[in-house]
């Protein structure tokens, strides 16, 4: 088999013709973290409801752990843990109880069950407050709880959507080590999506850039980064385009993209700088504002598409969920 | 066929746990039932009605309509509850477990009507503690009519709560639809001296067997053969529950 899972063509459109994935194919390696990287609408969320059985495809086909994701649910279900994005806990239960009826819901016997909420708790450091109602539960503390909760049967591979999303910076980390954690220790397969290019840096093996329901990249880390080139200047001038053009034909810049600033992609930037102002100054053009890095996963996506990847305009639904997020931590 | 038995038992668990711990929710669905049954069984206590026996106060009249209320208002609500999960997230959670549909539902059933029952009996005890005078087998038959209810009852329930969106509508359904179908009803008057529209529309609402089946058994008062009222529960019974079912399994998270 080799793969754990495999997507081939997959497209869902939803009803009133949105296009949310787009013929999107690649696999995921056992045993790796495979992350979705894409900003809020990319298709993220979409695409995991699809391979974990939510939502059936429009078009194309995938498979998880062997079986096709629409004629073996009940097989893929078995097999599969997932965090959803949305807090799927029932507050009015402990801790424990959560944990305690999930492992009934995936069939474990009573001994299992009881030696694995242990192990699961302990993971997760929630041990001492396992028999607390959840709703005294912090966001954070939550999220740990639907980890270990995803964890109980031993999947084969783990689903986790935005893992991290609204939680504060500390307990973030926390959650990354988590994760690595349970990668490394247990040998789990991992499969995440985040709008938080360091979560996708940190944490995969390998990042598929999402936009607009397409993968636009996809590769290790420090490859993407790569194509990028060692260093990024970005500029902003009276007149990019006449900029780019000239800069196009100077032998040591690898690539310029026009989007909302002037991209120059290039290295050992510390020596081009001045070149630049002196091109800029041939072609008459007015530089206005000039700032050099080394390039981030952010940076390849804008250099895939030309826009930074910032949130695109929040729905209802998003402010909705942020907002219940931002209350329950 | 084992995560099947295990989910059933996880949902009726789980109602069950939530019930015990809310109490206040407990108080808030016996306080309706409750005021109904000392404001008008002990306000009209004076009155004579056509159509009551004279040896039948109204307050005995009443408190089997008043027990079919609880069982109603309780189990409809468990089946509606399937909303919240969905609003909070927990409803994904079973849905992706391995586990059939169908063992969702019973287990929703059975704990709904499990908490059902608990409520209606409650509200027949204080009946009796009230003066209402039952026999031991007129209650047996009871608990037997009140499963029929309360499976009816939450099946209708989910079916709702299935074809809804949010919460917003829940209380638009127990506003026009579960209070006036208690009025509607033979709970809280007899049928006699009605003008032919209304008994039309009294005789359209599955409500009236059902109380007149209850009320039959307890204190032996009825409008309708009891075979009849049976029989209209028992089908409205299985029409609920299949059409919860149904629904439910259409419904995506």
């Amino acid at each position: 088999m080799g793969f754990i899972v495999e997507a081939r063509n997959l497209t869902k459109v939803y009803e009133g013709g949105v296009l949310a994935v787009d013929h999107i194919s690649f696999e995921v390696e056992e045993g790796e973290v495979f992350g979705f990287l894409g900003p809020n609408g990319a298709g993220k969320t979409t695409t995991i409801k699809m391979l974990v059985t939510l939502l059936k495809p429009t078009e194309g086909e995938a498979k998880v752990c062997g079986y096709d994701v629409v004629r073996k649910a009940h097989e893929v279900r078995k097999s599969i843990g997932i965090v959803f994005q949305d807090p799927a806990l029932d507050t009015e239960l402990t801790g424990r109880e959560n944990l305690d009826y999930h492992a009934r819901l995936y069939g474990m016997s009573s001994d299992t069950r009881k030696r694995r909420i242990e192990e699961v708790l302990e993971l997760v450091e929630l041990t001492d407050r396992a028999d607390d109602l959840v709703k005294k539960y912090s966001g954070g503390m939550r999220r740990r709880l639907e980890i270990a909760r995803g964890l109980m049967h031993y999947p084969k591979v783990l689903f986790l959507d935005e893992p991290t999303l609204g939680l504060d910076a500390q307990t973030r980390r926390a959650i990354w080590r988590y994760i690595r954690r349970l990668n490394e220790e247990e040998g789990m397969t991992i499969f995440l999506t985040t709008h938080y290019i360091e979560e996708a840096d940190e944490l995969c093996d390998r990042v598929a850039i999402i936009d607009h329901g397409r993968i636009i990249a996809l590769d290790k880390p420090s490859n993407l980064k790569d194509v990028v080139g060692r260093d990024v200047i970005y500029v902003k001038s009276s007149d990019d385009l006449k900029l780019a053009e000239a800069l196009r034909s100077e032998n040591w810049v690898n690539k310029v993209r026009v989007g909302e600033e002037l991209a120059v992609y290039t290295s050992s930037s510390e020596k081009r700088i001045p070149l630049i102002f002196k091109v800029a100054q041939e072609v008459g053009v007015e530089i206005e504002s000039i700032n050099m890095k080394k390039p981030s996963l952010e940076d390849v996506y804008i250099y895939y598409t030309g826009r930074k990847m910032r949130d695109e305009e929040a729905g209802p639904v998003d402010r909705i969920r942020m907002l219940r997020r931002r209350r329950l931590s | 066929m084992r995560s099947d038995m295990q989910a059933i038992y996880v949902m009726w668990l789980r109602q069950v746990k939530r019930f015990i711990r809310a109490k206040s929710r407990l108080v808030g669905n016996l306080f309706q039932p409750l005021l109904f049954l000392a404001a008008f069984g002990f306000g009209f206590r004076g009155a004579r009605f056509t159509g009551i026996p004279t040896t039948v106060s109204y307050l005995e009249f009443l408190a089997p309509g008043m027990v079919v209320m609880s069982v109603i208002f309780s189990s409809m609500f468990a089946g509606i509850s399937v909303l919240w999960d969905r609003q909070f997230g927990f409803l994904k959670e079973v849905l992706v477990a391995p586990v059939r549909r169908i063992s969702i539902v019973i287990g929703k059933t059975l704990g709904g009507s499990t908490i059902a029952l608990i409520q209606g009996f409650i509200i027949l005890a204080a009946s009796v503690a009230m003066g209402v005078r039952v026999s031991a087998l007129g209650v047996v038959a009871c608990i037997f009519l009140m499963i029929l209810v309360a499976f009816s009852s939450v099946g209708f329930g989910l079916a709702f709560a299935s074809r809804m969106e949010d919460v917003h509508g829940f209380s638009l359904i127990m506003n026009l639809l579960i209070m006036p179908a208690m009025f509607l009803s033979t709970a809280f008057f007899p049928l006699q001296g009605i003008p032919e529209a209304f008994k039309l529309v009294i005789y359209a609402n599955p409500v009236t067997y059902e109380v007149d089946a209850v009320r039959q058994v307890l204190i032996g008062v009825g409008y309708i053969p009891l075979w009849a009222d049976i029989l209209v529960t028992l089908g409205v019974t299985c029409l609920t529950i299949f059409a919860g079912a149904y629904l439910f399994s259409k419904c995506e998270a």
